[in-house]
């Protein structure tokens, strides 16, 4: 039986499958409401994806925007919010409303034969959401509240001390409105919103599911044919260049962990760098086979969860990595980080590292399109990016031929430590000496 | 509600392990899972969070394979990974395009044949775990909260009041001889369930499975001990502060009938806890949310993990609130809600929505191949039926009103155990 336990090879990979076109059916409305529907079956169900161009100018429209996107589904000329509830629920189906910095975003699914209903109640919100004055007081409170637990989370803190270190007062230097900012919006600030803002012109609506693509558009254009072009939609005006500068320390007190982010910009996805850069990022933090997995998880179990990841707004692509680290080991993670960026900007990554990146990136596109709900979330995001669906064949016909000069390139160009500013949210009083001994920090 | 039908090939292998296969064709991915039937209800005193170290360990190199490997191998095929420990069993999977399907099944097989534990890798893992239950407990408000924190209210065995996630002290204290012998005992194939979901042709998948999970020696399967614990009789009240928490929060649970054995009576409590808090169109959303303004957020399900249908006996349901006033009034009004469904019955028409809601749920949770393997392994692990995948929402149409309002009427007060979270900065500015 000692044979039992000797190593055995590792068995080489089946040929790999081509990756099948998607049969995406398109058509843009009178009103100029784009349309894309995926016939996939796997469950009776259909995913739903519509997004609207939303662009809040300051913090206080963000608030606004907030406020309506909770009360989105609180009534309309004909229904309350409960008998909107209850007829959605009896189609199998959940549609739920939220905003970010430059779109509302409404989601939902239903029973596949429940397409027609939901459309229909879509519609309805869309054309004739009414706000009224006490469902909207009501949940305003609520979403005060519900905003206060938000930010109490490091995770939040974290991420809005990062946007805010990297945008400044440009609206992608916020993700979510402040709690008393939403306490002084009002239900006639909504309606006014509502007016401006939720217009079908540049928007785009994604069905996927178990309905023929062609009939889910009839579906669409039927149910929609009364939410009509007016107005101009918003558009986020040109993102500021980020300035490097001293590590920014946020003080938390009490907290056992410190929330470290590093953010810097990033090309978009359209680029034709964009393809190197992702695999750049991906040698460096963006997958667990990383370097910076293996480094500050695996090899000193400073951290449980590491990564770096490219995130993709419709006027700007940011870096960013984050790590949640003990906060006795605060600053070595730091200069562990700025380790890690420093070697993949200045020494080319090896042929093997990079291979396993790529095969990596060119599975994750299978996998992320491999269900309904995924599908549907990716073709809503690369549209975002003002991408059509087939842009996915070209990616992964890019990421097979990305050489390690390219990837070296890139990694100089947006991974250097210099091109990035770094946000700590910890205990500062316990964190910030150690700090200081690797260079100047300030608190924020 | 449509239905919906998994096809299920099984199989045993002389060393015990039980396989299940289900083709899907439709997109070029495989799934692979495979369920140990050891959770943290098996954790020895002294030892909490033991089965999720153990967990992590598993990851950390095996006969064939260096530290590093196993997440190397996946990902270089194209595919993602996990390990997750929850109460009843303990899975590890792939996910990964379908040309890598023999490469994952040895990934597996690998580490069923024995695990490469090392000083170094224990106290490593020992470290990351300890920041993992930082950054999801300790150190965010609410954490663990009612998962790790009402069980302790609510149960008085080892086995289903401790802290799952684990004691520092308890972790830091875990030796080799401990992972060895967890391994050793639970960690036979004949415990084990391996799940195969995707775009197979079965018959070559069952001869992969033969030729790299065959050889591994079987062992005795550990006997469950029964967990059964009396029911309340009276109800259970405590108080939890947390330091982080910005507004109060309050979270209740009731034993429910035994969910493998009493399947029949368990299936109303699940309806029961959609009728209570799923959507805006629900009983508790309409009465404490729209219309009293009394809470924020509340949320009912079974299962101190959320999920009605991958626990055994003794199992719950779970109400949680999070208010900024007192939780007096709040669970006052809870009260009366279900009483007022206990006498009152269902409105014309609430059934049939709610029915339609939790149909679409459950398609779409196992809709993706990944969570369709974990579905079929769980239910075939602890119920030996993993067609009841595609069964489960057909069954739930068949639960009538008066079945809901029998179950609504067993959530009395004296039958409760009840957690009060208090914001830290709160309970430090009272006097009293």
């Amino acid at each position: 039986v000692t044979t039992t336990l000797a190593p055995r090879p590792v068995p080489l990979l089946a040929p790999p499958k081509p990756m099948a076109p998607l049969a995406v059916a398109k058509q843009r409305l009178d009103s100029g409401l784009k349309v894309m529907a995926v016939e996939r079956g796997g469950a009776p169900l259909v995913e739903l994806r519509l997004r609207v161009p939303f662009v809040s100018a300051d913090a206080a429209e963000l608030a606004r925007a907030a406020l309506l996107s909770e009360t989105l589904l609180s009534g309309t000329q004909d229904r309350s919010n409960a008998e909107l509830a209850s007829a959605l629920q009896a189609l199998g189906a959940d549609l739920n409303a939220r905003v970010d910095a430059d779109r509302l975003l409404i989601s939902g699914e239903a029973l596949a034969a429940g397409l027609p209903g939901m459309l229909a109640l879509l519609a309805e919100v869309l054309i004739g959401a009414a706000y009224p004055d006490d469902e909207v007081g009501g949940e305003r409170g609520r979403l005060v509240e519900e905003l206060k637990i938000s930010w109490a989370q490091p995770s939040v803190m974290a991420k809005e001390a990062l946007l805010q270190r990297m945008f400044g007062t440009h609206p992608y230097g916020r993700d979510r409105p402040r709690p008393e900012q939403v306490a002084e919006a009002g239900a006639e600030d909504v309606r006014g919103l509502h007016g401006a803002r939720v217009l079908p012109q540049e928007s785009t609506l994604v069905l996927v599911g178990d309905v023929p693509a062609d009939q889910a558009i009839e579906h669409a254009a039927e149910a929609l044919s009364g939410w009509k072009a007016t107005g101009t939609p918003s558009t986020a005006p040109p993102v500021p260049p980020i300035e490097p500068g001293p590590v920014q320390l946020v003080d938390r007190p009490g907290s056992v962990q410190s929330s470290i982010r590093v953010g810097g910009a990033a090309l978009p996805r359209s680029d034709p760098g964009f393809a190197a850069l992702q695999l750049a990022n991906m040698v460096f933090g963006g997958y667990f086979s990383s370097r910076l997995v293996a480094n500050i998880r695996e090899d000193k179990g400073y951290t449980y969860s590491p990564h770096s990841v490219l995130r993709h707004a419709s006027g700007s692509t940011t870096l960013q990595v984050d790590a949640d680290v003990a906060s006795e080991v605060t600053a070595p993670a730091l200069l562990e980080i700025a380790y890690e960026l420093g070697r993949i900007a200045t020494l080319p990554v090896g042929a093997d590292e990079l291979e396993d990146a790529r095969q990596y990136s060119i599975g994750s596109l299978a996998l992320a399109i491999a269900t309904q709900s995924g599908l549907a979330d990716r073709i809503i995001a690369l549209d975002r990016s003002g991408l059509e669906p087939e842009w996915l064949q070209e990616h992964h016909r890019n990421l097979t031929t990305v050489t390690i000069e390219e990837v070296a390139e890139q990694a100089a160009r947006f991974l250097a430590p210099t091109k990035l500013v770094t946000v700590v949210l910890g205990d500062a009083d316990d964190v910030e000496p150690s700090m200081r001994t690797l260079g100047e920090v300030i608190r924020a | 509600v449509p239905s919906v039908s998994y096809p299920v090939e099984r199989a045993t292998l002389a060393n015990g392990l039980r396989v299940v296969i289900s083709r899907d064709p439709r997109a070029p991915v495989v799934a692979v899972a495979v369920h140990y039937d050891v959770g943290i209800r098996s954790e020895p005193e002294g030892r909490t969070g033991f089965a999720h170290l153990f967990e992590h360990l598993m990851f950390q190199g095996s006969v064939s394979l260096e530290k590093m490997e196993h997440f190397r191998y996946v990902q270089a095929s194209g595919g993602t990974f996990n390990g997750t420990t929850h109460l009843d069993f303990t899975n590890y999977y792939e996910l990964l395009p379908s040309n890598a399907l023999e490469r994952a099944l040895f990934l597996e097989a690998d580490r069923m044949r024995s695990p490469r534990l090392t000083e170094e890798t224990l106290a490593n893992q020992i470290a990351v775990v300890k920041e993992e239950i930082r950054v999801n407990v300790m150190n965010r408000p609410y954490g663990g909260f009612p998962w790790l924190l009402l069980p302790p209210v609510m149960f008085d065995t080892f086995p289903n009041a401790h802290n799952g996630y684990g004691d520092f002290v308890d972790l830091e204290s875990a030796t080799l001889d401990d992972a060895r012998g967890f391994f050793g005992r639970y960690y036979a194939p004949g415990n084990a369930v391996l799940s195969i979901t995707g775009d197979v042709d079965v018959a070559e998948a069952l001869r992969l499975v033969e030729r790299h999970f065959g050889d591994i020696p079987a062992r005795p399967v550990p006997q469950r001990p029964s967990l059964a614990e009396p029911d309340l009789d009276g109800q259970r009240r405590d108080e939890t502060v947390d330091q982080h928490a910005p507004t109060p929060a309050v979270s209740m649970s009731w034993r429910v009938p035994d969910p493998l054995v009493e399947t029949d009576a368990y299936l109303p409590y699940v309806v029961l806890a959609e009728v209570l808090t799923d959507g805006d169109a629900s009983r508790l959303r309409r009465r404490l949310v729209k219309q009293d303004r009394l809470v924020t957020s509340v949320y009912g399900h079974l299962s101190f993990t959320g999920d009605p249908f991958e626990v055994r006996d003794p199992d719950v349901l779970v109400l949680t609130a999070f208010h900024p006033g007192p939780s007096d009034p709040v669970v006052a009004a809870i009260d009366e809600e279900i009483d007022r469904l206990a006498s009152d019955g269902l409105e014309p028409g609430e059934l049939e929505r709610v029915k339609a809601r939790i149909a679409a749920r459950m398609f779409g949770k196992i809709e993706p191949i990944l969570e369709r393997a974990q579905q079929l392994a769980v239910l075939e692990q602890q119920r030996g039926r993993a067609e009841l995948a595609g069964e489960l929402p057909g069954l739930l149409t068949e639960v009538t009103g008066t079945q809901v309002e029998e179950a609504a009427a067993k959530l009395r007060p004296e039958r409760r155990a009840l957690l009060d979270l208090v914001p830290g900065a709160q309970r430090n500015g009272e006097t009293t």
